[in-house]
Parts: C-alpha cells; structure tokens; sequence
C-alpha cells in the first residue's frame, strides 16, 4: 500500500483498495514505525478512518471528489486545523486548538484528502534539522541517526517512510527542498503567491509558501494542483489560472534550456553531491536539453540578507504570543512579567535568537543599514534571476551542498545557516522551485536536484522533473525501515 | 487663563476617527458599538495565528472621500505598515497602520475664530487599525485580572495629522469642530466624542515671539471632547509658560489629560518612548489607488459644511450664527433647506420665512433632537413638510406663535401634522387666551357704553360685545371662552 496517490486512486477507481484499507494500514504503520522515525506530533486517528470513511462511499458510488479522493496525506504542524491543535513545535502553542481551517486544509478537505496527522518541524519552522522542535527530534528513515532535514523535517521523514502517502510543509529558505532532498522524496516550493497562506502560521511572511512533499513528480502535480490558486483571504496570493500541472507533464525537456549557476558548485560542497548533481545534468542533456551557463553573482549576500529579513518579519509575527489570548501562560506578578515568563518558557533558544535579532534588525537607527539593504540585496537577487530566466527557461543546481548530517552535529547556529545556501535564493525572488531525488552517496544518504522555474512556472520546473524522473532508477528505492 | 503675551503657542492636533464602515478595516466583522463583548470578532481581529488582513476597499474610499474634501494629495500608491509596541487590548501586538507612505498628504482646513478665517494644513491622512478594549480595576499594572474585549479590535479607523499651524487652545477647539463637521457631513464618521468615534491627541509647545524655530513639545493624550481639548491646552500653555518663566526646560514628554481634576500629568519622556520597529506590512501588497476610481469619488463628493455656511448666507439672507449652527450636519442643513423649500418662497408673501424656518430650528427642533446626529434628524417626527404646515398656520393667523409651540411638543409627540392637532384640539388662534384677551380689550375699549349699559344691569349689552369679538376673530373664537374671559374682564371694570 505504500504506494504513490495516483496509484492509490487507481485502485480505488478498480476496486482493488479501499480509502478505509489504506488509511488503517498508514495508521498501522504510524503506531508500529513512529516511534522510532518522530515525524507525527499528532495523529487524528479517528478524524483519518471517518474521512476515509465517508472516502469509500463516494467511490462506492462512483463519484469521488478528483484524484486526492481518499489519499492519506500529512501536514505540516504549522497548518491551521480546526479543531485539532496546532503546536509550531513550540511549547507556547503545545495547546493550542485554532476555530478554523487554514485554506489549503479546506481545499484538501474539499478535494476528499483524509489527512492523518500533524508532522513535526523546527519551532516555529526555525531550522534545517528538526531536531529543534519543542517535543522531540525527527530521524530520517534512511538513516536514523541522521536528521530528516528541516523545518519540514516531520512531512519529508512521513512520506519517505510511508508513513503518509504525501503530506505538505512550508518553504520560508528551504524548508521543503532541503528536506525532501535529505529524505529522497519529491518537494516543492511553489511561486510565493502561488498557493494561499491563510491559515499557515507566519515565520516571515514575504518568504513563506506552502507547497507539497510526494513519493514522485506525478503526485507533486496533483498535490499542488489540489492548493494552487488565488484566495481573497490572502492579499498576497496571486489572482492568475491555475494551469493542468498533470497535463503539462509529459511534454519532455526536449528543446528546453537549462541554466546551470557557476555559484551553486562552491567549494566545500559534497563532492558526492556535485557528482550526483553533474550527473543529473548530462542525463537531462540526454533527455534533449540544452545547458548554458549563468551567473547569480548576488547569491554569495543571499544568505546575510535572508537572516535580516527573516529575523525581522519572524520577531514581529511572533510578537503575538504573549500569554494574554491563547497558548501558554506562565504567571507573573504583573503584566509584563506574566508576559516575559511566558515568552521566555514557551520559545527555544533558536526562537529567542531570532527573535533578538530581527528586533535589532528592525529599531530605530538600524533599519536602513539592515532591513533597508537586505530589501535591496532581494531587488538584486530578483533582477539577477529575472536576467537569467531571459536565457534560460529553467535553472538546476543542488539542492543542499550536503547530505542528511548526524543529530547533534550542528551544534554552531552559522553552520546550520548555511545548509540553506542554495535554497534561499528561491525564497528571496519568490520563484518556484522543486527538490527531486538524483541519487544516493556511498553511504546510501539521498542527494536532491534543485530546478527552479520562471514566476508561476510551476508547470515547466515539474515537467522537467518528471522527465528526469522518468529517465532515473532513483524513486524505485526505499528505505528500511522495518 | 491666558499665556503670557510674551509666548507664542503653537499646537497640532491628531484626530482618529473611526470609519463608518459596516465591517472592520481588515475582516468582514460588523462594526456596531455596545455589542456584547467579544461577539464582533473574528479569528482576524483576534490576531490568531495564521489569519491575514484584507483591506476593506469601503475605508479606503472614506479615506480619500475626507481626504479630497481637505484637498489633500491622494497618493497614486501607498503602503500598510506594522507598527509595534505590547499592550494586550491590541491582539496581535502590532498594529497595522501607515508609515512612511500615507494615503493622502498635504491638505488644509478652514477654521474661523472671533469671527477671522484661517487656513491650517494637514500634513497627512492615514489608515490603520482600532484596538480592542480592556476593562479592569486601577491601573493595568497593578490590576490583578484584566478582561478583553476585541469588538472594537481591527475597527477601521482614519489618522489625520495637522500641522502644527494653531496658534491657540481655541484655535484647537475650532480646527476640532470645524473638522469634525466636515466628517460628518462626508458621512464617514459619526463624530461621536464620548463612544470614541472621534478621539484627539495634541501637540503643544510655546516660544518667545518673534523666534521662528520651534519649542519642545509636549503630546497630550485623552482629550474626548472639545472642551478637553480647550481646558487641556490653556491648562498646558499655562504650565509650560510658568516653566519657561522660571527658566526651567520643557521636557519632551508624553501627558495624560485628567479631566476631573483639570491638570496633565507625565505618561512617560522621550529616553521611555516606544521604539515602533515600523516595517512595510508584507501580509498586504502596495495599494495602488486607480485615478478613475478617485475622480469618481472625487465627483460625488456632496457641498462641505463651509461652502453651505455661505450659501445659507448669501442665497437664503440669515445671519453667519444661525448658518453654521445649521450646517453642523449634512441631515441639518438638509432638513433646513427642505423645510424652507416646503414652505415656499413667492415673492410678495415672502416675508422673511427663511429666517423663521432657521428659528424655530434652533429654539424648537434643536432642543429636541441634537442637530449633529444624523439619523435622529433624519427620523424626526416633524418632517420638513409638517415644519412647513405649522409655520402656514402662524402666518395665516390661525393660531399664534405661541399656541404654534405647544403644537410643536404634540407634534413631536404624536407624529401627526400640525393642522390636525390644532383642529383636533381646538387650538386656533382665538382659543389663545392672551390673543383674544387683547382682542377683548380693543373691543371694550371701542364700546363705552355697552360697557355702562352692561353695569346698569343691561345682561344684553353683553351679547353685543361678545359678537363684537367673534367679528373681530372673523368667527373663530371659541364663545364659551369669549363669554369666560370678557365676564372676568367686565367684573374687574
């Protein structure tokens, strides 16, 4: 049953499985496997069955919902369920039950998807290893003294371990693609604007985007067709027709150009991954792509303007939580103690740093050397992207410039920083990009291909990684987990 | 009271008035005041994770209506912005609000004070966010619960900075009223002081005469009315004069308004001020404001309170006083010219009946309904046309002015029109006592000797003078009163 959505559905269309089937033997799998992996914070076993449940009906009568019908998926815990809690992986919102749905969860509910729990991340999606969420660390399956990657760490570890048929995270410098190329599955980050953030609980705002993780290309599409589209609930998103992702897919790489970043191959890297990426490319060329060089010189200030803006928008999204209306509380003898108690007790040590920072970042007297520069730095990384994308209709580079490292390994704040080195780029143009599996190294860790797309080309950058995919034995590998 | 003439006193004034919108400036919460607590609120207002703001496009369109009616800049782009500071009525501790990019900038009212007009700038027009309300005992540090209540929380509300161009607590006052007349007529705001709908803070500093850099200023906050505004000011110039004087100086400060006890005391200085962290608000992309939609706005906006004021002069003959207490809402002005339109205007029989209509406005109406509330105008029983009808009946003698004000009550009472009440209850002219007493005297002085004729015991005489007095009424005296009054008046000759 560990299986793809699109075969699952195809079953279900022949009669071969139930939803019912399938969510219970997840959910089996859950009590039997999570222990040791920690990818769920929450499991709604009950919620799961009923909407399984109600799953079969309609393909009993032959009137499923689309081809999410039944589809057992996981979220990211920073996804606003009604009626189920949603922590952050933080200690302030370790109780908190939010009144409403974030919107993708109403277009998943909408589309029959029988979500079966809430996965783990980095508080407050604040890292790169999941080892820093407030309830415990995630391993990764391939290897579990390794971490899954972060802060989605809970949604690539869940899906790599079939432990849900797909799930969805939240992309702020990497969050998905980083993960997902630790994990060996399928990550998208789609265009900012691309899919609705209502109900995505904010780490910085002009960064975050929801996008899915999948067992290969072909679910990435139905995943992302199933969120993807304008909502009024979201100023940001972007009022622009959601094309057929699926339909788009075959089309080949043939005749397409392919921008290959002299900045992505930098010294220090994995040699396993550069050779894994290398490879990726000529098999691409194969595929009838051509490869040109480009240069996106302003990467190297990417990393130094994303730890302003995001510390920035982070410590004002995060001021909410004090106490006063929802969460944790810790008592004080007035106000503001009650309020400090509470903040200092409910964030972790990464959350406080950020939040200092971004404080900082954003007083009076610093922000135009701060904020003010790391917005131009964006304006550049934006431009250069823009005159890339002028020669090239995609770009592939590296995911990560590593493999899954050990727990406990990055211990200094400015190394796990730069694990994000090739994926913040992405975040500070707002163009989409995805993480597709090219490979393992010698210890048989999973290596990620990066390709990045124009704004709202989603259909292109998946297109090329389906063909990829197709050409590739890597998405037949599994790891052992039992 | 006054300051020293040696200093010269210079305020600006920040008004906040909360919008007129059926729903909150970034949810689709309603708005209405005196809800039950927490039942206008949404997981938006409630700074709930996750929620997103969406400007409500109605507030936008109050804020460029105001901001045109003070010729303001409207700004083809401008921006939201957060800005931080912790207190616990506002959820999401940050208000969003604009900063460096407002929506309109560079306006002017016209005040008038001791009769002169004066021109004060605006500086800039914003719109942001209301905050929740709190409801403790003492202070909030100190108290030991606090309870919340977000209805208010997320209600649109529009900043409007003047410059700092008035030159007197009067002044002040004036620029309030005159500014708030102007809202109120646009139909944007309420201009309800004591609900909050208008709420003002001031800046004030003194210098020396003649000196043309600015004092150090001092804010004052919680002025909820116009006479706050005023005591709070003088009390302030007062205070800083004596400063001055004794050679101390002004610390830029933050000053609460105690009304009760009429004195400002010190919220916090500068080195305490808030470090408001402003940022542009990235949940929300720049509004860019179509010229289209702002000439239209700009096309519908209705006559402002000032150009009606002289109109009302000019085209109708009544005195500056009696325009602008006219024109204090956009309901009043219409109920007048309405009720003047009603009576009609032929030349000939004109008399002066556009200054009648005006008093009995102001003596009558106004002591009745208050004449900046719109709704309460605009629903009087009295309606333009019934004003009209009664007024008729003073002009053409059937009942005088006096009996016209009880009707006026019973009118205001009862809802129906004047000629109905007067038949109903027999009140024409000659069922006025003191009318027809004089009538009754006239005639008794007109007939000595019926007068004798009547003491030599000749009851007919009587007669003849109570027909004397129906002739005099042209009919319409109520005999019964006639005999009453003319037997009391004969007993006493």
């Amino acid at each position: 049953m560990h299986r793809p959505i699109h075969e699952l559905t195809d079953a279900y269309r022949r009669g071969d499985l139930t939803p019912t089937a399938v969510a219970e033997s997840y959910l089996a799998r859950i009590a039997a496997l999570d222990e040791r992996v920690g990818a769920y914070l929450t499991v709604v076993r009950e919620h799961a069955l009923a909407a399984a449940q109600e799953s079969e009906r309609r393909w009993r009568a032959g009137a499923p919902l689309g081809p999410l019908d039944g589809a057992p998926l996981a979220l990211k815990d920073v996804l606003c369920t009604r009626g189920v809690r949603t922590t952050c992986g933080s200690k302030m919102l370790e109780a908190f039950v939010p009144p409403y749905d974030a919107t993708v969860v109403e277009r998943l509910r909408a589309a029959g998807a029988v979500v079966l729990g809430k996965t783990n991340l980095d508080e407050f999606a604040m890292g790169s290893s999941t080892e820093h969420s407030a309830f415990h660390p995630t391993r990764n399956p391939w290897d579990l003294s390794r971490v899954p990657g972060g802060s989605s760490g809970g949604s690539a570890a869940a899906v790599a371990g079939g432990l849900a048929a797909g799930a969805f995270g939240s992309d702020t410098g990497g969050s998905i693609r980083q993960p997902a190329a630790f994990c060996g599955v399928v990550g998208m980050k789609p265009t900012y604007g691309r899919v609705s953030r209502y109900g995505l609980v904010a780490l910085a705002s002009s960064l975050d985007q929801i996008g899915p993780f999948a067992q290969d290309v072909e679910d990435t599409a139905l995943l992302l067709g199933a969120i993807a589209g304008h909502d009024r609930r979201d100023s940001t998103s972007i009022a622009a027709p959601v094309p057929d992702y699926m339909a788009e897919l075959p089309r080949g790489v043939d005749g397409l150009t392919l921008g290959l970043p002299d900045e992505y191959f930098i010294d220090g890297m994995d040699p396993e991954v550069e050779r894994a990426v290398r490879e990726a490319i000529d098999v691409l060329r194969g595929l009838g792509a051509r490869i040109e060089r480009v240069s996106l010189p302003t990467t190297r200030h990417s990393l130094a303007a994303y730890y302003i803006i995001l510390p920035a928008e982070a410590s004002s999204n995060l001021a909410r939580y004090d106490g006063v209306k929802y969460g944790l509380r810790v008592p004080g003898r007035d106000l503001v103690e009650m309020e400090s108690r509470t903040r200092a007790a409910g964030f972790g040590a990464e959350v406080r740093r950020r939040i200092m920072l971004g404080t900082y970042a954003l007083s009076a007297g610093y922000y135009d050397a701060y904020y003010g520069k790391a917005q131009s730095v964006r304006t550049l990384v934006r431009r250069e992207f823009g005159a890339a994308f002028a020669r090239v209709d995609l770009i592939v580079a590296p995911t990560t410039p590593n493999v899954a490292f050990k727990h406990g390994e990055k211990e200094d704040p400015l190394s796990m920083y730069l694990n994000d080195v090739f994926t913040i780029p992405g975040n500070l143009s707002g163009i989409p990009g995805v993480s597709v599996p090219c490979g393992f190294s010698g210890a048989g860790l999973p290596i990620g291909l990066q390709i990045l797309g124009r704004p709202l080309d989603e259909a292109r950058v998946l297109r090329a990684a389906y063909a990829y995919e197709k050409a590739t034995p890597w998405r037949a590998r599994r790891p052992e987990l039992v | 009271m006054t300051t020293p003439e040696r200093y010269e006193v210079v305020i600006g004034l920040e008004v906040h008035a909360q919008l007129r919108t059926k729903s909150k400036m970034f949810c689709g919460c309603t708005t209405t005041f005196g809800a039950p607590p927490n039942s206008q609120t949404c997981p938006v207002c409630q700074g709930m994770p996750g929620v997103l703001p969406v400007v409500n496009r109605r507030a936008v369109e109050f804020g460029i209506r105001t901001a045109l009616a003070f010729s303001c800049r409207v700004n083809p782009a401008c921006r939201f912005a957060r800005k931080h500071y912790y207190y616990p009525d506002m959820p999401k501790n940050y208000q969003i609000s604009q900063y460096e990019e407002p929506l309109a900038e560079d306006g002017f009212l016209e005040i008038e004070v001791d009769g002169g007009a004066r021109t004060i700038g605006i500086q800039r027009l914003h719109l942001e966010e209301d905050v929740g309300k709190l409801l403790h005992e003492g202070t909030l540090e100190t108290a030991q619960a606090s309870l919340v209540d977000f209805n208010r929380s997320g209600v649109a509300l529009m900043e409007t900075v003047s410059r700092p161009e008035l030159r007197s607590p009067e002044e002040a006052a004036a620029y309030l009223r005159a500014f708030r007349a102007v809202l109120i007529f646009l139909e944007v705001c309420d201009g309800n002081m004591e609900e909050g709908s208008l709420r003002c803070d001031a800046n004030i500093s003194l210098r020396p005469r003649g000196q043309t850099e600015l004092g150090t200023k001092v804010e004052i906050k919680n002025l909820n009315s116009f006479r706050n505004v005023q005591r709070a000011l003088e009390f302030e110039a007062r205070r800083q004069a004596q400063a001055l004087d004794a050679g101390e100086r002004i610390v830029q400060e933050t000053r609460l308004w105690e009304a009760d006890r009429g004195y400002t005391r010190s919220m916090r200085s500068k080195e305490f001020a808030h470090d408001y962290r402003y940022f542009p608000e990235p949940d929300l992309v720049p509004l860019r404001l179509d010229r289209a939609w702002v000439d239209e706005i700009r096309a519908a906006l209705p006559e402002l309170p000032r150009a009606r004021r002289q109109r009302f002069v000019t085209q109708y003959g009544v005195p500056a006083y009696d325009a602008e207490v006219l024109t204090q809402s956009r309901a009043l002005a219409d109920y007048y010219e309405a009720s003047v339109q009603a009576w009609g205007s032929s030349p000939g029989n004109r008399g002066d009946r556009p200054k009648t209509v005006s008093n009995w406005i102001m003596s009558e109406l106004l002591a009745a309904l208050p004449g900046d509330d719109e709704l309460a105008i605009q629903r009087s029983p009295i309606t333009p046309a019934r004003l009209a009808g009664l007024l008729r009946l003073i002009e053409d003698g059937t009942i005088s002015g006096k009996i016209a004000k009880d009707v006026f009550q019973k009118m205001l009472a009862s809802g129906d029109d004047a000629a109905a009440i007067v038949g109903r209850e027999g009140l024409t002219q000659v069922a006025d006592e003191a009318a027809l007493s004089q009538i009754i005297v006239s005639v008794m002085a007109a007939n000595p000797k019926a007068i004798d004729d009547f003491k030599r015991g000749k009851k007919a005489a009587k007669g003849a003078l109570v027909g004397q007095v129906m002739k005099a009424t042209g009919g319409k005296a109520n005999p019964a009163l006639v005999n009453r009054l003319l037997e009391d008046k004969l007993s006493k000759t």
